[in-house]
């Protein structure tokens, strides 16, 4: 009964004669929302342990200094991201220690009407690495669980990021910069269908040219059990900290107009999915080719 | 059907005794009989203690005479550190077997089943969600016997549910609970002068109060709420923040690489750090505790104020421990009290049993029967008057 490598995370889901699933009391999901535990006003972190005053502090410092001097972020469509209510984020990926993920939350933080916080998905490995395993959580980061996604989106009704190339998205190399690996296995879509609630496609231009991947070190990677290793212009020669080291590369960010899911059980049609799937991947494409056309330079836009 | 008659198992385990002492102020339930190899362990009022091998062979016949309606089976061991494995397996795999089988079966008067469990059943894993819902499995098979034995005994009670529609079967899968008496690994842990941590984690915890565990108990025992449920308080805390509340400072000695082994080392030390513990200490567990809350349970406290209770509790203990007089179960003095003609007012049996008012009822009744059918009766009238009313 536990090899399954993914929990399932509706009781639909319960694989055939296993365990006590048969006698789960029936609760519609609504219902369960009302019971949500609030947060405690003494705590500083949350259920997730999400810590507001690491996260602040990264917030005023690092991720304010590249966000505003280093890559001069500049943002469309800002008003697509929803202002209240759960919304899934979907935005193509690079970058060895990839900066995409903190820019699009700064600058949902910074430019949006109704500043929201974001949370981001991360691959699970993290967890594992000692170290990361702490600040990982407390910025604002989870695992890329479908359980996770769901609770988010639809009972807590936040907004959430994925990068649905995943890994394949950040081991890519410079020579495949800005064109977009397969989107999974379309789980994303499948999470917002199940919450209802709208994808919005994000394009980040200038991420690949910051932390441009020259190959993958296999050996070391090996060595040290990471999930890849990278040769950027700064890692591994300079240590850990070079894989901060990024080049001063200009960032454009743009949000496309939300897709809604409004029917509900919409996530039961594979073939619905995985055209969806298709759709936003290309959408995104699409978006990327246009915006490099017009740009005119890498470091300066 | 609410549950008349009661059966208790595992009497002398802290959960037994704790139950059986909440369900004595029910006035709903007429009986509560208590099975265990072991004595009591707290004072009990009208509960009826049966000594039973630890293979509860003999359970179907005290079932069937005592014609009880409710099993409450609270003897789970989910923490190694307090017996053996071997006797953690005899307990939780062939222990809860043979108490099913008491139950099963279409002669059973057996209506409505209560399982503790713990969210062990869980595991605790790299890939886990954040929050675990009784909908879920575990991610990997279980690595520690504890583990094994408690996916076991679910199983079998899953079957046992499965082959037995009529029966409602609860299941309570309780988190860490936390308590100043209770002999878990993780309060011993806790009450370290410092928090041990593995280095670079920050695991997640979520606890449940004692009492709440207690109330929880009752609540299923006492509604109809079949199915499966986890115990634990509002609130997922981390360990650094556990610490803080503790007002301990935190002590990232374990190491990342090769935990086992120093574990295991700190064991011989006297360091209570069970191998299910320590996947915990790394990644952590949190579970969804809405379906328990949709099923009309209110939690007294959430997984914080358990902690600072455990804080508080753990400072005082040590001034008002040598004061405290352990309980001790005395056959003779029990029997005494419960069964012997001469116990007249004794205030604690017969207040819980009957109030002064429906003893004065059951008196004025007894009147009117013995003057109605005294002509063709051969009772004795002195023999009448004095009994006692036990219940």
């Amino acid at each position: 009964m536990a090899e399954s490598a993914r929990t399932p995370i509706s009781p639909r889901e319960q694989p055939d004669g296993v365990g006590p699933g048969a006698t789960l009391p029936a609760v519609r999901e609504a219902d369960l929302r009302e019971h949500l535990p609030g947060l405690e006003p003494e705590r500083q972190l949350t259920d997730w342990g999400r810590s507001e005053r690491v996260e602040g502090l990264m917030d005023r410092t690092l991720v304010d200094f590249f966000y505003r001097y280093w890559f001069r972020v500049e943002v469309e469509g800002i008003e697509n991201v929803p202002a209240a209510g759960g919304g899934l984020l979907v935005s193509n990926h690079s970058g060895a220690l990839p900066p995409d993920a903190a820019m699009i939350g700064k600058a949902i933080r910074e430019e949006h009407p109704h500043p929201r916080r974001l949370n981001i998905t991360v691959e699970h490995f993290f967890k594992g690495y000692p170290g990361f395993s702490m600040l990982i959580p407390k910025i604002g980061c989870v695992a890329a669980h479908p359980a996770n996604v769901q609770r988010l989106l639809y009972d807590e009704q936040e907004l959430v990021l994925v990068f649905p190339e995943g890994r394949k998205g950040t081991e890519k190399l410079y020579k495949d910069r800005y064109r977009l690996r397969r989107f999974g296995r379309g789980g994303f879509v499948e999470a917002a269908m199940r919450a209802q609630a709208p994808i919005v496609p994000v394009c980040v231009v200038g991420a690949e040219e910051a932390q441009p991947v020259f190959t993958q070190l296999n050996m070391l990677k090996k060595l040290t059990g990471l999930i890849y290793m990278p040769l950027t212009p700064t890692f591994p020669h300079l240590g850990p900290l070079g894989a901060l080291g990024y080049l001063p590369a200009k960032f454009r960010l743009r949000f496309l107009e939300p897709i809604h899911f409004e029917r509900a059980g919409m996530y039961e049609d594979k073939a619905l999915v995985q055209t969806t799937a298709h759709d936003v991947r290309s959408k995104i494409q699409e978006n990327l080719l246009e915006m490099i056309t017009k740009r005119r330079s890498v470091w300066f836009g | 059907m609410p549950s008349r008659r009661v059966l208790v198992t595992g009497l002398s385990t802290y959960w037994g005794g704790r139950l059986a002492q909440a369900l004595e102020t029910a006035p709903g339930i007429e009986a509560i009989i208590g099975v265990d190899n072991e004595e009591p362990t707290v004072e009990l009022q009208r509960t009826e203690y049966v000594k039973v091998g630890a293979q509860h062979a003999l359970l179907r016949r005290v079932v069937e005479a005592a014609e009880i309606d409710t099993v409450v089976d609270t003897r789970l061991v989910v923490d190694s550190s307090t017996t053996s494995s071997r006797k953690a397996h005899e307990n939780n795999v062939i222990g809860t077997m043979n108490i099913l089988a008491a139950c099963g079966g279409p002669s059973s008067g057996v209506r409505k089943l209560v399982f503790k469990s713990s969210t062990h059943y869980y595991g605790s894993e790299q890939d886990d969600p954040a929050f675990f819902d009784e909908s879920m499995g575990r991610s990997h098979p279980p690595r520690t016997s504890i583990e094994r034995d408690i996916l076991e005994a679910e199983a079998s009670v899953a079957e046992y549910a499965a082959r037995n529609p009529e029966v409602s079967v609860t299941v309570l899968r309780c988190a860490d609970i936390l308590g100043p008496d209770l002999p878990t690994a993780l309060v011993g842990l806790l009450a370290l002068p410092a928090v041990l941590m593995i280095l670079g984690f920050d695991p997640r915890f979520q606890f449940v109060q004692e009492d709440d565990v207690v109330h929880a108990l009752e609540h299923v025992t006492q509604r109809e709420t079949p199915g499966l449920y986890n115990v634990a308080a509002d609130g997922v805390l981390a360990l650094s923040e556990v610490a803080g509340l503790l007002s301990k400072p935190y002590l990232p000695i374990l190491p990342p690489l090769g935990t086992g082994l120093a574990a295991g080392i700190a064991r011989r030390l006297g360091v209570s750090l069970p191998p299910e513990m320590l996947g915990q200490l790394r990644f952590g567990r949190g579970v969804d505790n809405r379906r328990l809350k949709a099923a009309g349970f209110v939690y007294g406290c959430t997984s914080r104020e358990a902690v600072l209770a455990l804080g508080e509790r753990m400072r005082l203990h040590p001034l008002l421990r040598s004061d405290a007089e352990p309980y001790r179960y005395e056959r003779e003095v029990e029997e005494f009290l419960r069964w012997s003609p001469n116990v007249r007012s004794s205030g604690t049996k017969d207040a819980a049993a009957l109030t002064r008012e429906q003893v004065v009822e059951l008196r004025r009744l007894l009147d009117v029967y013995e003057r109605g059918t005294a002509p063709d009766s051969d009772v004795v009238p002195g023999d009448r008057s004095d009994r006692p009313v036990a219940p």
